[in-house]
């Protein structure tokens, strides 16, 4: 591609080594996961996992299900909210603000961004939980997971949408103004559609940080291995399970955690599938 | 006769019927000029910048009005005051008066929706929106209430055949309206602001950006759209604006504002020009 000169080699080499060992450290931590659940998966069937009786690893019996259903209503719930309310928070920022006021918003919103989970977690606790008990006991819940969870994801998606709707060309937005098209015509028209790839590559983002957050949701969500009935019934997420059981696990119950952690890779995974496919779909 | 002459009549009589626009619109021959946009004493300043001063100027029904100059004259400026695109630039501010069809359209009853669909606009760098060919004409069409499906699929069906891009696209109006090729983007830019039925379309330098072919194209499909249209269009081709117009417009940088030098009919302004920097600049001696 470039005339071989001696610092375009050596850049070559640093950045294909840069390369190498961030795919390196994906396939390594695959690998570990795979071996040390390997013990299990070999005298235990997969199907298990879904059919035992319960969760009661000490006495044999492995049902991950309860956790797959709690991290999946926890994570698609703070979705269903923040998605909304990320992108109509950026959509404010970008095309209704005064340039002082959205300056402010977008600070506040990367300082909510950097936030410490745990930080989130003791707020949760202290204060989300007796209101949500209030409503309705016992207080910790799926609903103050899912509460927790927003909050942590929201500003994901409001800055990946930010950065995608300040990409828009100004011609698209003159060009809706010339055809006559409202303010909102043009955003939901043209910007929104013109921005699609990365909204939905914060959407990705956020779900994978949503399934995947432990401190937060251990701390509010109540950690009953159970199907959740309703928003006020505790949870146990298989992030928040991993974390609760692994200082004592041994045997086939740590080779199983280590199972549920390939089961949440595999999770995001497919979801960062769906998202390259919802993005090839794009007119842009 | 042979197959070959069967396909050769047969094409030229899809040609006569690729014209659905009707017959010329009733306006005045270019010889007895009416005004449709009347522009009294128009200046324009962004911040304390003067980018137009104090412009006068009639632009008359159904014909083609030039605009032309150096770079930096206002050229541009003066189309988009004429759609109030100047609202989108901030610290734009306006004096003076523009008049279509009677109405000051700086006035606060205008409606600038309305106003913006009365008047279509073309811009330099073909910007199709990143949907499909369809719903790129589908868009506007519902901003201005035409919601019915068999509408909807019969005007764009005729506004492509109008810059003659149907029987490229006709196909696949559902694939992306940014893999076209330039000139068929510009055409299906054009047929975008010509489905909203406007009396006036304003183009800024509609053929700069293409290739020689396409640029070619467009400037035919801007004749033919003469007198169906009142068009005022932005060009530093002076050949082109020649080419095509019935009136021109001659801006110049004077004390770091433009004004409007000379105005006429394009022939007088390209043979008899009245004003020394008209005669330098069409002449290619300045500019």
């Amino acid at each position: 591609m470039f005339r071989s000169v001696f610092t375009d080699t050596l850049l070559r080499w640093v950045l294909q080594a840069g390369a190498v060992v961030s795919a390196l450290v994906m396939a390594m931590i695959m690998l570990f996961l795979l071996s040390e659940s390997w013990p299990v998966l070999q005298h235990l069937s997969l199907a298990q996992f879904l059919t035992d009786s319960s969760w009661h690893p000490l006495e044999g019996s492995y049902n991950l299900t309860p956790m797959l259903s709690g991290t999946l209503y926890a994570s698609m719930g703070a979705l269903l909210l923040a998605v909304p309310l990320g992108i109509a928070s950026a959509i404010f920022i970008v095309y209704y603000a005064s340039p002082r006021s959205a300056l402010l918003y977008r600070r506040l919103i990367e300082l909510l961004a950097g936030i410490p989970s745990v930080v989130f977690g003791f707020w949760g606790l202290t204060t989300l939980v007796p209101l949500v008990n209030q409503l309705h006991p016992p207080g910790a819940s799926l609903l103050a997971g899912i509460l927790v969870l927003t909050l942590m994801i929201l500003p994901t998606i409001a800055l990946m949408t930010y950065a995608a709707l300040i990409a828009v060309p100004d011609e698209y937005i003159r060009s809706a103004a010339a055809l006559g098209l409202s303010g909102w015509s043009m955003i939901r028209g043209v910007a929104l559609p013109a921005a699609r790839t990365g909204i939905v590559a914060g959407i990705v983002l956020a779900a994978g940080r949503a399934l995947g957050e432990t401190m937060a949701v251990l701390m509010v969500a109540g950690n009953v291995v159970q199907h959740a009935d309703s928003l006020f019934d505790p949870i146990r997420t298989l992030a928040a399970n991993i974390a609760l059981e692994m200082a004592y696990a041994m045997g086939d119950h740590r080779a199983v955690l280590f199972v549920s952690g390939l089961m949440l890779m595999l999770l995001v995974m497919t979801l960062s599938g769906l998202a390259g496919w919802l993005g090839k779909k794009s007119y842009a | 006769m042979n197959t070959h002459d069967i396909e050769e009549i047969q094409r030229s009589v899809e040609k006569q019927h690729t014209f659905t626009l009707g017959p010329l619109q009733t306006g005045p021959a270019c010889c007895d000029p009416q005004p449709i946009v009347q522009v009294k004493n128009f200046s324009l300043h962004y911040d304390n910048k003067t980018a137009l001063d104090k412009v006068t100027l009639d632009i008359y029904r159904g014909c083609i009005t030039a605009l032309i100059g150096p770079s930096g004259c206002g050229k541009t400026s003066f189309l988009s005051a004429i759609n109030r695109l100047t609202d989108l630039i901030p610290n734009c501010k306006v004096v003076g008066h523009i008049q279509v069809d009677g109405v000051d359209i700086y006035q606060s009853a205008c409606d600038v929706q309305v106003l913006r669909q009365q008047i279509g606009m073309v811009f330099q760098k073909p910007t199709p929106f990143p949907l499909s060919i369809r719903r790129n004409i589908e868009l506007p069409l519902r901003e201005h209430g035409v919601t019915k499906r068999a509408e909807v699929e019969a005007v764009s069906e005729q506004v492509l055949r109008d810059v003659g891009l149907w029987h490229e696209v006709h196909d696949r109006l559902d694939s992306a309206a940014l893999s076209l090729s330039g000139g068929q983007q510009q055409r299906l830019c054009i047929a975008r602001a010509l489905a909203l039925k406007p009396k006036i379309l304003l183009m800024d330098e509609p053929c700069s950006a293409l290739d020689p072919i396409a640029s070619g194209v467009v400037e035919d499909l801007i004749v033919g759209l003469q007198g169906r249209y009142t068009i005022v269009i932005v060009t530093h081709n002076l050949a082109q604006a020649r080419r095509i117009a019935n009136y021109a417009a001659f801006f110049w940088v004077k004390e770091r504002a433009g004004h409007l030098i000379e105005f006429g009919h394009c022939r007088d302004i390209f043979e008899t020009p009245v004003h020394q920097l008209t005669a330098a600049y069409v002449s290619g001696a300045r500019g």
